[in-house]
């Protein structure tokens, strides 16, 4: 194939089709000024100079490659073994888009198959799709799902103060003209999330850890929930789900989350993987592709597309969802890492990120000046609490979250927390700190002499 | 094409049959055979109303998935609860076991308006 789109003679059949004799009489509607205009650039490079220019410019980066990162908030620094990259890397794989045909797409059907099949298991759901655009997206998903199960009668949403607050950001733009109701995170939560349920509520969304690390035993939530005929939706860190009661045990309704952590690396924010997981009974109402497994006229296994008719492509303005694009590769790639770190590997990575932050939060609290235990200022808000948690856990520190996040990267080339006061009024000076199985006890060690330095 | 006598059609290829102060609707045979197995047929709650010709459910085949509209406007007094575990019944019974909702209509004259099986065998010819 050409890569040349149209050659001259195209061009003059095409001008001469429409009657008009070159291109410039073409454009000669758009006023001349603006018809061909100067761009300021500077001269072109080489190949070569341009690599060198690129390779200066991320050279200014400072990566998790070059230091210790104890940053996490949504986006988190994990292992990814060389197999993920090795099978992800392979053509089949990566160059058709919508790569669905059975006749020809057995292998990618069937991978999506078992991303699915294990999202499942991790998540204690009975069915998965194959994925959304990111967590936030797969969030705003599960909402639309809670109001279509109930049949658009219900249009309010109840939201914990402590979802990802970009998350919660995401639902209400996706949402937003379907005339819904989202309470409970006004205020940084001064209500109590169960108060709020009635029976206008089509579903109560919770994160598992949440977004201050912490764990919370989602049993009570489901019941709260299930007593007003409402959903509940848990956005769930799928690396917790190696160590912690399932979702699905507890009760939720819908499992969604993102699953960058699980072989997507950080990769400067995006792509990352929405996850979305659901009970049979709602299979119905959940939006995006999803593939079973069948057997073909001659009994062999195979896989396919299924109940394809809730889809826009079918149902039109009336399907589940307009979005029916999936983040196949990275579906593929956290596939791919479920399979080789299996339940046990899951389990370890996952007792790691939960020992390592244990070790850090102990010794981080006997500073002087930081504080890890105690109630929070206002004193309205529990947020200093010995509630168990997992990889992350909230700090309170002595001087400006930024002003501590500048010393550790300019003079320990340290990447410190999240600000919390960027999100939550009442959580001023508390800085939000991950630590997972990439950070050796050298590291955390280090961070700890840096901190006493900052307190000091 | 299998006809109902007593029941009455709409454009939209659905009957309705008078019971006592009631009305039962379901699907028409033609419209069965159109779609071919149906697999999953989502239903109204006890309760709710609607307008005629409003939609009131969908109908998912192997083929495709289509809007219930309901000839007669009124509130759904039941529902055809087998169908969940056995949409079939809407093909191998249109008119009996496959019937969808039962409701008490808002205004009994329009049960008057919808075809009787004879015009509604003509719109069918006419249609295809």
């Amino acid at each position: 194939m050409p890569y040349v789109p149209h050659s001259d003679e195209d061009r003059k059949t095409m001008l001469a089709a429409i009657g008009v004799r070159s291109v410039e009489e073409l454009f000669e509607d758009i006023p001349a000024h603006v018809r061909f205009p100067e761009l300021n650039l500077p001269p072109a490079l080489s190949e070569m100079e341009v690599r060198w220019e690129l390779e200066m410019l991320a050279g200014a980066d400072f990566t998790t490659a070059d230091g210790p990162c104890f940053l996490g908030a949504g986006a988190y620094h994990h292992f990814v073994p060389a197999v993920v990259d090795a099978f992800l890397r392979r053509g089949e794989f990566y160059t058709a888009y919508t790569p669905y045909q059975p006749e020809i797409s057995q292998g990618t059907l069937q991978a999506i198959f078992e991303y699915q099949t294990m999202i499942c298991a991790l998540t204690g759901m009975e069915a998965s799709n194959a994925s959304h655009y990111d967590g936030a997206t797969a969030t705003a998903e599960a909402v639309i799902t809670a109001i279509n199960v109930h049949r658009l009668k219900r249009r309010k949403v109840v939201v914990s103060p402590y979802v990802h607050p970009e998350y919660r950001a995401v639902v209400r733009t996706y949402t937003q003209g379907m005339g819904l109701t989202v309470v409970g995170d006004e205020n940084s939560g001064s209500a109590v999330l169960t108060d709020l349920l009635d029976d206008e509520t089509a579903c109560l969304i919770v994160q598992y850890p949440d977004f201050l690390g912490r764990i919370e035993d989602l049993g009570p939530l489901a019941e709260a929930a299930h007593a007003v005929g409402a959903l509940l939706v848990v956005v769930a860190d799928p690396i917790a789900l190696g160590l912690l009661k399932s979702p699905g045990q507890f009760g939720a309704d819908v499992v969604v989350g993102d699953g960058q952590g699980m072989g997507a690396g950080l990769n400067f924010g995006g792509p990352y993987l929405g996850f979305f997981a659901t009970r049979m009974e709602y299979v119905r109402k959940m939006a995006g592709r999803l593939v079973g497994q069948t057997v073909d006229t001659e009994g062999q296994r195979g896989f396919v597309l299924t109940l394809s008719t809730r889809e826009q492509h079918i149902r039109r303005e009336k399907a589940t969802s307009n979005i029916c694009t999936n983040q196949g590769l990275v579906a593929l790639a956290a596939a791919i890492y479920m399979a080789t770190l299996g339940r046990c590997g899951m389990r370890r990575v996952a007792e790691l990120c939960y020992h390592k932050a244990h070790y850090a939060r102990q010794r981080i609290g006997a500073i002087n000046g930081f504080s890890v235990v105690d109630e929070a200022d206002d004193g309205r808000t529990p947020v200093r609490y010995i509630r168990p948690f997992f990889k992350e856990f909230v700090v309170h520190c002595p001087r400006p979250v930024k002003e501590i996040n500048d010393y550790l990267l300019h003079e320990w080339e340290i990447i410190g927390g999240y600000d919390l006061g960027r999100d939550y009024p009442h959580l001023q000076g508390h800085m939000l700190l991950c630590v997972t199985e990439m950070n050796p006890r050298e590291e955390i060690d280090m961070l700890v002499e840096a901190l006493e330095e900052v307190a000091s | 094409m299998k006809l109902d006598p007593v029941a009455r059609y709409a454009r939209s290829h659905e009957w309705a049959r008078q019971d006592g102060n009631e009305i039962v609707c379901g699907i028409t045979d033609h419209a069965q055979e159109s779609l071919s197995d149906v697999v999953y047929v989502e239903l109204p709650e006890v309760g709710d109303t609607f307008d005629k010709e409003d939609t009131f459910g969908v109908v998912e085949s192997v083929k495709a998935a289509s809007d219930l509209y309901i000839p007669v406007g009124g509130e759904i007094s039941a529902v055809n609860e087998a169908l969940e575990d056995t949409p079939e019944l809407v093909n191998q019974d249109p008119y009996g076991k496959g019937w969808m909702v039962r409701l008490r209509p808002s205004d009994p004259a329009e049960f008057d308006d919808l075809m009787d099986g004879a015009a509604y065998e003509a719109f069918v010819a006419e249609e295809s």
